[in-house]
């Protein structure tokens, strides 16, 4: 049975242009990048060539903005808790919308230790920030603000230009989680006055173990690793040569293919919605157009998200659920909560994620695969016999 | 996946391959348990015969594990007695299914208890008095705030 995995949210497998291009540097021959030698200088220069690649797909106004982490939750880390910290003489409150990834979510509520105050934003029933509210939350002592480019849960697209007006009014910086939407939809930094951005490897393509976060010049934040001093002294620890080469690789190939992909995924993205959204008592889930062009995600009346995982994955086709009985915490998505979904709605949700490997060929297997799982777990549900 | 979750063989093959699935329109016996805000609800109905369970239904919305258990449940009460199927407890069927992840044991593992409210539920139809089991320890699943303690 050809496997047709539809769970890149959640990873995507690394591109083999990547793993050829970035192998060499596994390998070790290529020195510590702080060594001043030759083969610290090759390092160093595979590090530098990478921030290029980063710098370009977001186009910052320097390369020296972009500096690199393990990942995103890092990257996620350093934006919050080194804005909040280094401006604590601002005052002691932070902002984000109620969808954001838990790497922003917990780095928050951490701050609540030192006695930041922390709001959530909600956000309307498509998953879109509700800028009134995000206005009302703003107050001179904010430090940061953080919003995510788009959800990877529901495939929204934040209005981000927006909410950037209405943070720098008030003169407060934004930061914005940008690893589900980097790769896939077009980002300007500077256009869309971003001061904080956070973006993952493993999320375009690249290797596991790096991340990045770009810095605006200008924008003050302290470390949350200190060290030995590398990444201008706010990321200390000796650079993980393979991913991050690996990352300014596929970002790289990002850029280059991002219009024809996206354009190639949203054709299958809206076939699949249109034929799934056929069947009875079936909701999309986030926004209709302002949407991931990789993105498809539903919840179906009366049936368990971990039991359509199950069926669906049977079938050779992995998808992923916002269930709580696939959830660590067995709590449903709080994403699927905040955009308004009773907990019994929440539990039957499921998300297609395209990528690179699908086909428009694989699409009607897909449908008829959702269409067979969804009748017979409803045959077998006890909810909406009556 | 199912690995990953931690599912045996034997739950998948139910889960998979339900037995008994269906309702029952002239059932001596209904029970239901659970609760679709935490994501499991079972229902029992059964036909009694000769104080044996001659036949049994279920349905169940739920996860992997709601549905096996309940199958599960379903193919061992089938022909018993009903004072031995009284007996049945959420740990037999676990037993039977070759065990279940320990987070799904407080969670889904309900089908027994449909079975038996579903053998009360006949007895009290017949007009004889029913004794109320205690609640197994550590699960009820009760619902505060439109949420869920224990699940």
């Amino acid at each position: 049975m050809e496997r047709i995995f539809l769970d890149h949210a959640s990873v995507t497998p690394v591109d083999a242009r990547v793993l050829r291009f970035a192998e060499p540097y596994l390998a070790g021959g290529y020195g510590n990048p702080s060594s001043l030698h030759s083969v610290g200088l090759e390092a160093r220069r595979a590090i530098e060539d990478a921030r290029v690649n980063v710098a370009a797909l977001i186009n910052a106004e320097k390369e020296k903005t972009i500096l690199f982490t393990s990942g995103a939750t890092e990257a996620n880390n350093l934006a919050i808790k080194g804005a909040a910290l280094r401006n604590i003489g601002k005052g002691k409150k932070v902002v984000s919308s109620a969808i954001e990834h838990m790497s922003v979510l917990n780095p928050m509520k951490d701050l609540q230790k030192n006695e930041f105050e922390f709001t959530t934003v909600p956000v309307d029933s498509s998953g879109i920030v509700d800028l009134e509210k995000l206005e009302d939350s703003l107050t001179k002592e904010t430090s940061v603000t953080s919003i995510m480019y788009a959800n990877n849960e529901i495939g929204t697209i934040e209005p981000i230009r927006e909410i950037s007006e209405i943070v720098h009014e008030k003169g407060l910086y934004l930061h914005v989680d940008a690893t589900a939407a980097a790769g896939r939809i077009p980002i300007d930094v500077q256009a869309d006055g971003i001061d904080l951005l956070t973006l993952s490897s493993n999320d375009m393509y690249g290797p596991q173990g790096a991340g990045a976060l770009y810095v605006k010049t200008g924008v003050r934040i302290q470390p949350v690793l200190p060290g030995g001093g590398q990444e201008r002294g706010l990321r200390s620890g000796t650079e993980n040569i393979f991913a991050i080469a690996g990352m300014g690789e596929a970002a790289r190939i990002a850029r280059e293919e991002m219009g024809a992909e996206s354009a190639r995924l949203s054709e299958m993205r809206d076939n699949l919605i249109e034929e799934i959204l056929k069947i009875e008592e079936t909701y999309l889930t986030g926004h209709r157009t302002k949407r991931l062009p990789h993105h498809a995600s539903f919840r179906f009346s009366h049936i368990e998200g971990e039991s359509i995982l199950l069926l669906m994955d049977a079938q050779g086709i992995q998808v992923s659920t916002g269930s709580a009985c696939s959830s660590k915490t067995l709590e449903p998505s709080h994403v699927l909560l905040a955009i308004g979904l009773k907990h019994e709605e929440a539990h039957g949700s499921m998300v297609l994620t395209l990528g690179r490997s699908n086909t428009v060929e694989q699409v009607s297997r897909v449908v008829d695969a959702v269409n067979e799982m969804v009748d017979k777990l409803r045959k077998i549900s006890s909810l909406g016999k009556e | 996946m199912a690995q990953q979750i931690g599912y045996s063989k034997k739950v998948m093959e139910h889960f998979m391959n339900p037995k008994n699935v269906g309702t029952m329109d002239d059932a001596d016996g209904h029970g239901k348990v659970g609760n679709p805000v935490c994501g499991d609800l079972m229902e029992i109905f059964i036909k009694v015969k000769d104080d044996k369970i001659e036949d049994i239904r279920f349905q169940t919305f739920g996860c992997g594990s709601a549905i096996a258990t309940s199958s599960m449940v379903s193919e061992m009460a089938k022909g018993m007695r009903l004072d031995e199927a009284m007996r049945i407890t959420r740990n037999d069927v676990a037993n039977e299914l070759d065990g279940l992840p320990p987070v799904k044991m407080h969670c889904s593992n309900l089908a027994a208890d449909a079975l038996h409210e579903a053998i009360k539920d006949y007895k009290r139809k017949k007009g004889e008095i029913v004794e109320e089991e205690e609640k197994p320890a550590g699960h009820t699943c009760e619902h505060n705030h439109n949420h869920c303690d224990t699940c």
